[in-house]
């Protein structure tokens, strides 16, 4: 029974494996391992904390669970802008952590093979230390992002500490 | 069966095994130290402990926890001999320090499995201990030590494993008359292991019956016995000086059982299996009784032990239904119609979802005396070793408490015993001096206020000494204003600072500083405070007020700017609307205001926390008086919104990391289904 429990879960994994949840930040699109992604949400009413960084918006309560939400274009040092109706919340879980991060939309589900993943170039690495990797899908060019500097950044110690 | 079932069926096994073993201990700790205090063994206190000896005997041999078999076996054989022999000469006190230490090596042990471990430790000091206190007593009472162990009968049966023949056993001789019953049992289906299920139990009954025969009778040397057992039952007879009753009631302990036939035979020859006699057919007599496993739980309490998680989530639950029945009852899409039977039907709805609440709080609810029963053992130990003498006196240990409060009060009120023993109460010599009873009396007292449980501690012994108390804050830098102006509870709050001990020597219990704060710490965490008081020469009393539960509390929601926030009710004083005659501002820009002639700084919330679109001028907003440990603050805040009974949630631990915020200790959600954040009146004071 076990054994066989065991192989769906592979299973379940494969299907998931090499796939992208795509979305927009103004002009660029960026990836995001669609396993660490639990739900995408409409904007919702947000409950600001006090003394957090900025990108930290607040909490939101989704169905009884509380979750902080970050604004990715915030995080990224870009412009704030306004949420409208294609604002959208990518609820993830990483490190046993849930978090809503806030982007101008979603795009789509991206299968993109190892062998169209590339390498960032080294040479401006500290500029771009939330991506990851570069994707190639067809004609499109997607930033992939690393969940775990999106969430730890400066605060370096505070993801040790868990 | 796959082996993650067989796997699953022994940890049930073993958690249950802990559970019974850890309740056993529990019980034997007690009639130990209670016929410690009478200076003898009642026979019903031996009887106990005999019984509980022989059951952990059993169940770890199952368990294979073979050191702890052993040592419990040892303990049993002591108390064998007490209660077959009643020796005149018996030293409680040596017995019971014998007992105690056993106790708390299988306590170890079954730590050490409970947490996944092997039960490892060796107890061949402790058993050799027991045997040479045996073997003593027996010399000490004039007898051969081969000639007690005996039994005076023939063995009625072979000891299939564990027991070499020379050893005592624990069959017991009948003067009374003999009563011959005939038992069938049954056990729950998917229980597994049935045959050594039934050694168990043999093994369990071992001490009251005389002669006993069983079928099927290879249930340790034949593993097809267990499916036999499934099929048809595990039959034993026996002869016995009990009443039906009794047997009856010792039977039904057995673990996994699922249906009991019991019955009285006239006479042995009327058992099918028993041998040596002429084969009769099976006569039931008229008084024929078969109780079922129903009929027993009727009869009494019956109590399930439930997995504490499985508690929480229903607690959520709970929650959450509380809330979305008033976000479905507060519904701003309902104002202003008129909707008589919905109210109608509304207000039910509240009832009952009220009383579910209370009846899921009543769950967690545990009587505080396991707590306070555990208090005598270290009296005990400590009075003993400080060559003091003292009682404890234990009053109102039904109160009961949520059970996340009792795990953090127990250390707190360890080490204020702890202290009081130590530092309170005087040598039995000095004591006599001064005219008091040599034996010191610590009372240990708990009772309901409302919201609130109230727990004291009341020591007859010297009380604190204020000098030395100042002395030691003084050296410490610990003043925080002028000496002359501390009240005496406030000089005595220090002894919950770190670091501040004024036992001039360091002792194994106390005097290192450490405990006192932690009893401060513990206290507060659960959002209650202490308060001490003391008499020179005529001892101390420290209270101290712990709310009944973590889960639900009852919050005051206030408005600053868009935000809201939720004060805990039980650290508000008052509330209201400030006059600007009464408010002071100091030259560095500071806040006053005058309440009643006195003096209280004004914290803005919506300064502290940098909320825009807030209240800023005075008269429009709302003052409110916040109470904590050291002082008292008046927030100030935009409005009251409401007070109301709110499930306490934790802040996201990202949230937590990413900040380093004080005086903000949790969230919760609103009848909207919008979060306020919780409020911590300690925090907000310690930012400055």
């Amino acid at each position: 029974m076990s054994v066989v429990a065991e192989e769906v879960m592979e299973l379940d994994e494969d299907t998931q494996k090499d796939k992208y949840l795509t979305f927009f930040i103004g002009k660029e699109i960026y990836g995001i391992d669609i396993r660490l992604v639990t739900e995408i949400i409409g904007i919702q009413p947000i409950t600001e904390i006090p003394e957090v960084p900025e990108y930290v918006k607040g909490i939101i309560n989704l169905r009884g669970k509380i979750i902080p939400v970050m604004d990715v274009r915030l995080r990224f040092k870009k412009e704030f802008l306004a949420y409208n109706d294609r604002t959208c919340v990518i609820v993830i879980e990483a490190h046993e952590i849930a978090l809503g991060l806030i982007v101008d939309g979603v795009a789509e589900v991206l299968r993109i093979g190892e062998e169209n993943i590339v390498p960032p170039p080294e040479i401006r690495a500290s500029q771009n230390k939330y991506i990851k990797a570069i994707g190639k899908a067809g004609n499109e060019v997607n930033l992939l992002l690393d969940c775990d500097k999106l969430l730890s950044d400066q605060d370096e110690a505070a993801i040790v500490d868990l | 069966m796959n082996k993650k079932g067989l796997d699953d069926a022994v940890d049930s096994m073993l958690e249950m095994f802990i559970f019974e073993t850890n309740q056993n201990l529990e019980q034997l700790e007690q009639i130990t130290i209670q016929s410690e205090k009478n200076g003898a063994f009642s026979g019903e206190e031996i009887n106990d402990i005999f019984r509980i000896m022989h059951t952990i005997k059993g169940s770890s041999a199952m368990m294979e926890a073979l050191e702890v078999t052993a040592l419990a076996h040892a303990i049993e054989d002591i108390f064998f001999y007490v209660r077959e022999k009643k020796p005149e000469k018996l030293d409680c006190s040596t017995l019971t320090d014998l007992v105690l230490n056993a106790a708390d090596f299988i306590k170890t042990e079954i730590d050490k499995m409970e947490a996944g471990e092997k039960a490892d430790a060796v107890a061949a000091d402790l058993i050799e201990a027991t045997r040479t206190f045996l073997l003593q007593l027996k010399q000490i009472n004039g007898e051969q030590p081969d000639k007690i162990t005996l039994p005076a009968k023939p063995k009625p049966i072979q000891e299939p494993i564990e027991e070499p023949p020379k050893k005592p056993t624990s069959y017991i001789e009948l003067d009374e008359p003999v009563n011959v019953f005939q038992a069938r049992i049954t056990y729950k289906d998917n229980c597994e292991m049935e045959n050594i299920r039934a050694y168990t139990l043999i093994n369990n009954v071992k001490g009251i019956v005389g002669e006993l025969h069983y079928l099927p009778d290879n249930i340790l040397e034949d593993d097809e016995s267990a499916n036999i057992i499934r099929k048809d039952g595990f039959k034993v007879c026996f002869t016995t000086s009990k009443e039906y009753d009794e047997v009856s009631a010792l039977l039904n302990r057995t673990i996994f059982l699922k249906e009991l036939e019991l019955e009285q035979l006239t006479d042995v020859t009327e058992c099918s299996y028993w041998p040596k006699k002429e084969v009769l057919p099976k006569k039931v007599l008229p008084e024929k009784m078969i109780h079922k496993v129903e009929d027993r739980e009727i009869s009494h309490p019956s109590m399930i032990s439930v997995n504490v998680t499985k508690l929480d989530i229903l607690m959520d639950l709970v929650g959450e239904l509380v809330i979305s029945e008033a976000m479905v009852t507060e519904n701003p899409d309902l104002q202003g119609l008129d909707l008589d039977n919905f109210y109608k039907a509304a207000r039910q709805l509240k009832k009952i979802s009220n009383e579910l609440q209370d009846g899921v709080m009543s769950i967690r609810m545990v009587p505080l005396s396991g707590t306070f029963q555990k208090m005598n053992r270290i009296v005990r130990d400590m009075s003993k070793k400080l060559h003091k003498q003292a009682e404890l006196v234990l009053v109102g240990e039904e109160t009961e408490v949520d059970k996340n409060v009792i795990e953090h009060i127990s250390d707190p009120l360890m080490h204020l015993i702890r202290n009081s023993l130590d530092h309170g109460i005087e040598l039995p010599e000095e004591r006599e001096r001064l005219g008091k009873n040599p034996v010191g009396k610590i009372t240990l007292e708990a009772n309901n206020a409302g919201n609130e449980v109230i727990i004291n501690i009341v020591d007859d012994g010297q009380g604190l000494n204020k000098e030395k108390i100042l002395k030691k804050a003084r050296e410490n830098q610990l003043l925080y204003k002028n000496e002359s102006d501390f009240t005496d509870k406030e000089i005595y709050s220090f002894i919950f600072a770190p670091g501040l001990s004024t036992n001039e020597k360091v002792t194994e219990f106390s005097g290192r500083g450490v405990g006192m704060d932690v009893v401060m710490k513990n206290i507060n965490a659960v959002g209650g405070n202490i308060v001490v008081n003391s008499e020179p020469g005529k001892g101390s009393m420290i209270t101290l007020k712990i709310p009944l539960t973590l889960a639900i509390i009852t919050g005051m929601t206030i408005k600053v700017g868009h935000s809201r926030y939720t004060i805990p009710i039980m650290s508000i004083r008052e509330s209201f609307k400030p006059s600007l005659d009464n408010i002071l501002v100091d030259p560095n820009g500071n806040e006053m205001i005058m309440v009643r002639g006195k003096c209280y700084s004004i914290v803005r919330l919506h300064q502290i926390y940098k909320i825009a679109g807030a209240v800023t001028n005075f008269a429009d907003g709302i003052m409110i008086m916040v109470e904590t440990e050291k002082t008292t603050i008046g927030l100030f805040a935009d409005q009251l919104i409401g007070q109301q009974q709110i499930v306490v949630k934790p802040i996201p631990a990202y949230i937590k990391n990413i900040s380093k915020t004080q005086g903000i200790t949790g969230c919760t959600l609103l009848g909207d289904g919008s979060i306020s954040l919780i409020l911590d009146a300690m925090g907000i004071v310690n930012r400055f």
